[in-house]
């Protein structure tokens, strides 16, 4: 008699206790442990280690840390303040490229950081070099070195002279890993003001058409057009990627009186806008 | 009775209720807790169900009150009936009998070894789509795989593909089975919450026959298509303990069309395996347990742009039952089961596709269900309480043709879990002998989550408000009268039931629809879909003429139905855009039947049926998928060892086609089909043969469910031989 009762109990209660959620603990990541050490640039007195994810400077954005080893105590200073001058020996002439202030990484005792976004490399990997300068109480000291930097396979980062006759620069800062989702988009727009000098170019704005060539040139919906951030001093916006694979983000670049710089529309006859970035992922 | 128990009971309902279904839940769960213990007490119980015009009120004493016991009043009338279990011949009915395979002899010209598809289509509520020659999808009442509850004894089991290609019809064989039950419009609510109807595919009953060992063992041939198939089947029953074991393969090359026109990609190999198995504790108890794997390779779906290179499922449960005549509950049937599905297409095999692709699809799915009968007086009680827990996962993957790009991938069904509980309750009334009146209720809680992080943003994508969880409440009611006189019978229904949507249809993420050449896109947001329903059944015998009619009518409120977004651009190469599910404000689908027979002698009868169906939107659309006018002509000759039958059948033009959801007119058709049964018996064993012609004139056709107006079977010899040994 009982055995009736029981058994429709324990499936409820069985069924019941099986569907619980499992739910996953966040785990705290010691951003230190996991960069990679690039390169170091020695002088007499420090060593300058420079950082990043993957351990090579590579053609687009680069977000750099640093670090200023004391040769003689073999302690790591806490104290300097840096900048630095990235430069490419062309065969005639030479010049740099955009790049960042030096600070010091919140909430770490010797890290620095910065970026430095490469617009071009050799096949080699040659022509590049590095100059940082630094002081540590109140005392000077550089320190120049040649650097390696690797072509990327895809086109992040892209100089183009605009209708208005001057040379920008444009590079994609983030999404540094692009999931299925609506992602964040940002980018660097850069003027080449001279061979050495990249200011950000503030309050334009950037249209952007996401396809896939390898799907009939699919689009995805949602995305926004980008638009300066004067407090990270970057273009922001939305980019949504339906599925992974190879994109091609095709852009324009409009002035502040709207008036279209380089790029554009996406057509069946035009597939592709001569103003574009490329990811994969 | 002790608290805790009614807290884990209640525990069930208790998730995400509006108040007034707090109240009803409140109260349900306590009475079926009450039921689980013997209390001597008098109960008052009160269901207000507001959304479901119903009203219960339940006054009673007893001595042992045990399980629900609901006596339903509706405006002071109570509702009650019968149990209309009859067992009809499978042209008319409400239910088709499979009577075991060495029984389809004397019962109806039909192959002995044809597959459950072929079976449901001979029921003249089912109709099968076809995108090959295997998997045909089940539509009862112009309403396929979404508005149907499909249970194979009484499981939930959800196919794995995204695209419709495995109906989880095509996971049985008919040797797994001893009968199909089928119940129109909300009468087939028992297992679960539905629109068009409920299909039950029962597995064999516990058979404690002591007839020992019985064997048997099929063949069967067909000219078109090369199809062969084979079977084995081996059962020992015991006094307390039976085991029954069989084995089907079924293999067939490209069918020929009418005209020896070669259908490509419709070849299909599968085998099928189970085991059942009983034990009889003591004459009260019963536990039996079930295994069945089947396993298809090589399916070819000449409809669609893919195939498949594997369907696999394995099906299992353990079941309790327990029977006393003279305890209140008479009957108690509980189950636990599972079941998983890996369904993988592929187009390995098409030589010319635009991208290649990979589109694996898995579906696990856990649940139970407790099912209890009585008998009070002139009520018969049946009260179901069950629950599932599904997880549907597929996922694509995409070969680009330039090498040097990397594979893409989307989830297409971003791990979906539902959870579903509910609980079913009936009063059949014998008003009189020859009257009945019944109700029934089916309320539920429904849950949707997306588990995969992935899946939620890419849906987030189209929906940026969405959030991982989606709650619902599902209620479905009917009622029904019945009179049964000498001459006529007459059955009078009216029903309201809901239904969650989909995993497709709310969650499904760039589903190619070759169909109208469309993306869909699942919409997470939907309400429930919501049908009103009405039917009326009435017979006429006399003497050696019957005639029947059947009518259904639904008015069905936020009709679920993909809808053209302009501003999306397809996935698909060669697609013609983006739909996304919405809801039509309503529509209205209504079907008739008209039979009769006549019986010239105990052997020689002449039966026929034609049919109308009407669909349409509050768009003033055409409804796709809405049969066509159709008819059925049959003569039969029938002796207890030998029968014959030579069958017209057809339908009209089809001139209602749906234009805007991607139909064509499809032309009218008609096809003549010659069936022929003997029966031997050598010593004590028994022999039987079936053989026929189907579509004798080789008639090049299509009908209205056959997807991409992909042709049919042409003229077909067919052989079917079993041999039983006792």
């Amino acid at each position: 008699m009982k055995l009736k009762y029981i058994i429709p109990i324990l499936f409820i209660a069985l069924f019941t206790v099986s569907c619980s959620s499992d739910d996953d603990s966040d785990t705290i990541i010691n951003e230190v442990e996991n960069l990679k050490k690039i390169q170091e640039l020695t002088n007499a007195t420090h060593t300058v280690e420079l950082f990043n994810t993957s351990g090579k400077f590579e053609t687009g954005y680069n977000a750099i840390s640093i670090r200023i080893k004391d040769n003689g105590t073999n302690n790591y200073v806490e104290n300097a303040s840096l900048s630095w001058m990235p430069v490419m020996q062309m065969p005639t002439m030479k010049h740099s490229s955009p790049k960042s202030d030096i600070l010091k990484s919140l909430g770490k005792k010797t890290l620095y950081e910065g970026f430095i976004i490469y617009q071009m490399a050799n096949l080699d990997g040659s022509g590049w070099s590095l100059k940082v300068d630094y002081t540590i109480d109140g005392i000077n000291y550089s320190v120049d070195s040649d650097i390696i930097v690797m072509q990327s396979e895809y086109q992040n980062v892209t100089s183009f002279m605009g209708a208005d006759d001057t040379r920008y620069l444009i590079a994609m800062i983030e999404p540094q890993t692009p999931k299925i989702a609506i992602n964040k988009l940002k980018l660097g727009l850069f003027k080449m003001e001279t061979m050495m000098s990249f200011p950000v170019v503030e309050d334009y704005k950037i249209t952007l058409d996401p396809r896939m060539p390898g799907m009939g040139n699919h689009s995805s919906p949602n995305n926004t057009d980008l638009t300066y951030n004067l407090a990270n001093k970057m273009y922001e916006g939305n980019l949504s990627l339906t599925m992974t694979g190879y994109w091609v983000l095709n852009l324009k670049l409009l002035n502040t009186l709207d008036e279209v710089l380089k790029g554009e529309n996406v057509t069946e006859e035009h597939p592709k806008s001569s103003l574009y970035l490329e990811l994969e992922f | 009775m002790s608290l805790r128990n009614i807290q884990k009971v209640r525990s069930i309902w208790s998730l995400n209720f509006n108040p007034t279904y707090l109240i009803t839940f409140t109260k349900l769960s306590k009475y079926i807790a009450l039921s689980g213990w013997e209390v001597d007490t008098k109960l008052s119980i009160i269901l207000i169900l507001t959304d479901g015009i119903v009203f219960y009120n339940q006054t009673t004493t007893m001595k042992k009150l045990i399980t629900v016991v609901i006596w339903v009043f509706c405006g002071g009338f109570i509702f009650a009936q019968e149990s209309p279990d009859t067992k009809n011949d499978t042209t008319k009915l409400d239910e088709i009998t499979l009577v075991g395979r060495r029984k389809l002899s004397n019962y109806r010209q039909e192959k002995t070894l044809s597959s459950i598809d072929d079976y449901l289509e001979k029921s003249s509520k089912i109709t099968m789509i076809k995108r090959g020659n295997y998997a045909w999808e089940p539509a009862m009442n112009n309403m396929n795989s979404e508005r149907l509850s499909v249970t194979i004894d009484g499981m939930q089991i959800f196919g794995a593909c995204t695209d419709k290609m495995d109906p989880i019809t095509s996971y049985v064989d008919v040797s797994n089975l001893q009968k199909v039950s089928i119940g129109s419009g909300q009468s087939g609510s028992e297992n679960g919450h539905t629109i068009g109807g409920g299909i039950d595919l029962q597995l064999s009953n516990s058979k404690f026959h002591q007839s020992g060992l019985k064997t048997s063992i099929d063949l069967g041939y067909e000219t078109n298509g090369n199809y062969k198939t084979g079977g084995l089947d081996l059962e020992y029953s015991g006094n307390k303990f039976y085991l029954h074991a069989d084995g089907i393969y079924r293999k067939s090359d490209n069918y020929d069309a009418g005209n020896s026109q070669e259908v490509l990609y419709s070849q299909f190999q599968k085998y099928n395996i189970s085991l059942q198995s009983g034990y009889k504790l003591n004459d009260h108890h019963t536990f039996e347990a079930a295994v069945i794997y089947d396993k298809a390779t090589d399916v070819g779906y000449p409809a669609l742009t893919m195939d498949v290179s594997l369907a696999e499922a394995l099906i299992t449960s353990v079941t309790h039952k327990f029977e006393n005549d003279s305890t209140l509950i008479q009957s108690l049937e509980s189950k636990l089961y599972f079941n998983t599905i890996t369904h993988v297409m592929d187009d390995s095999k098409r030589p010319d596709v635009p991208i290649r692709m990979d589109m694996p699809g898995w579906s696990d799915t856990y649940g139970f269900y407790s099912k209890a009968t009585t008998n009070i007086n002139k009520h018969a009680f049946e009260v179901n309480l069950n629950g599932f827990y599904n997880r549907s996962l597929a996922e694509m993957t995409m070969y680009p043709n330039d090498p040097n790009q990397s594979a893409m991938f989307m989830y297409t069904w971003p791990d979906i879990r539902t959870l579903y509980s509910g609980i079913y309750a009936k009063d059949t009334y014998a008003i009189k002998d020859d009257m009945s009146l019944s109700a029934a209720l089916r309320i539920g809680f429904h849950q949707n989550e997306i588990a995969k992080e992935t899946g939620l943003e890419s849906l987030q994508i189209f929906y940026p408000e969405i959030g991982a969880t989606k709650n619902r409440m599902l209620t479905s009611f009917t009622t029904n009268y019945q009179v049964k006189k000498e001459h006529y019978d007459v059955s009078l229904g009216a029903g309201y039931g809901e239904r969650a949507a989909s995993v497709s249809e709310g969650y499904g993420f760039f589903l190619f629809n070759s169909f109208d050449n469309y993306d869909y896109i699942g919409n997470p947001t939907l309400n429930n879909e919501k049908a009103i329903e009405a039917n009326f059944k009435a017979n006429y015998h006399e003497n050696r003429f019957h005639l029947g009619l059947e009518t259904s009518y639904f008015y069905i409120i936020d009709y679920i139905i993909g809808s053209v977004d302009n501003s999306l651009s397809p996935m698909t190469i060669g697609a013609s855009g983006v739909k996304m599910y919405e809801a039509l404000s309503h529509a209205k689908i209504f079907n008739v039947y008209l039979n009769s027979s006549y019986k010239f002698s105990n052997s020689f009868s002449l039966n026929g049926t034609v049919g109308y169906n009407y669909g349409s939107g509050s768009n003033n659309e055409n409804l796709p998928l809405i049969k066509p006018f159709s008819y059925l002509a049959e003569v039969n000759y029938s002796k207890p060892k030998f029968n014959a039958a030579l069958q017209l059948q057809g339908n009209g033009n089809q001139t209602r086609y749906s234009g805007f959801y991607g139909e064509d007119e499809t032309p009218a058709y008609a096809i003549l089909n010659l069936n022929l049964g003997n029966e031997f018996n050598l010593n004590a064993n028994k022999f039987v043969l079936k053989y026929g012609i189907e579509n004798i004139l080789d008639t090049n056709y299509s009908t209205y469910a056959d997807w991409n107006n992909i042709p049919r079977q042409g003229r077909n010899f067919y052989i079917n031989m079993s041999y039983i040994i006792y």
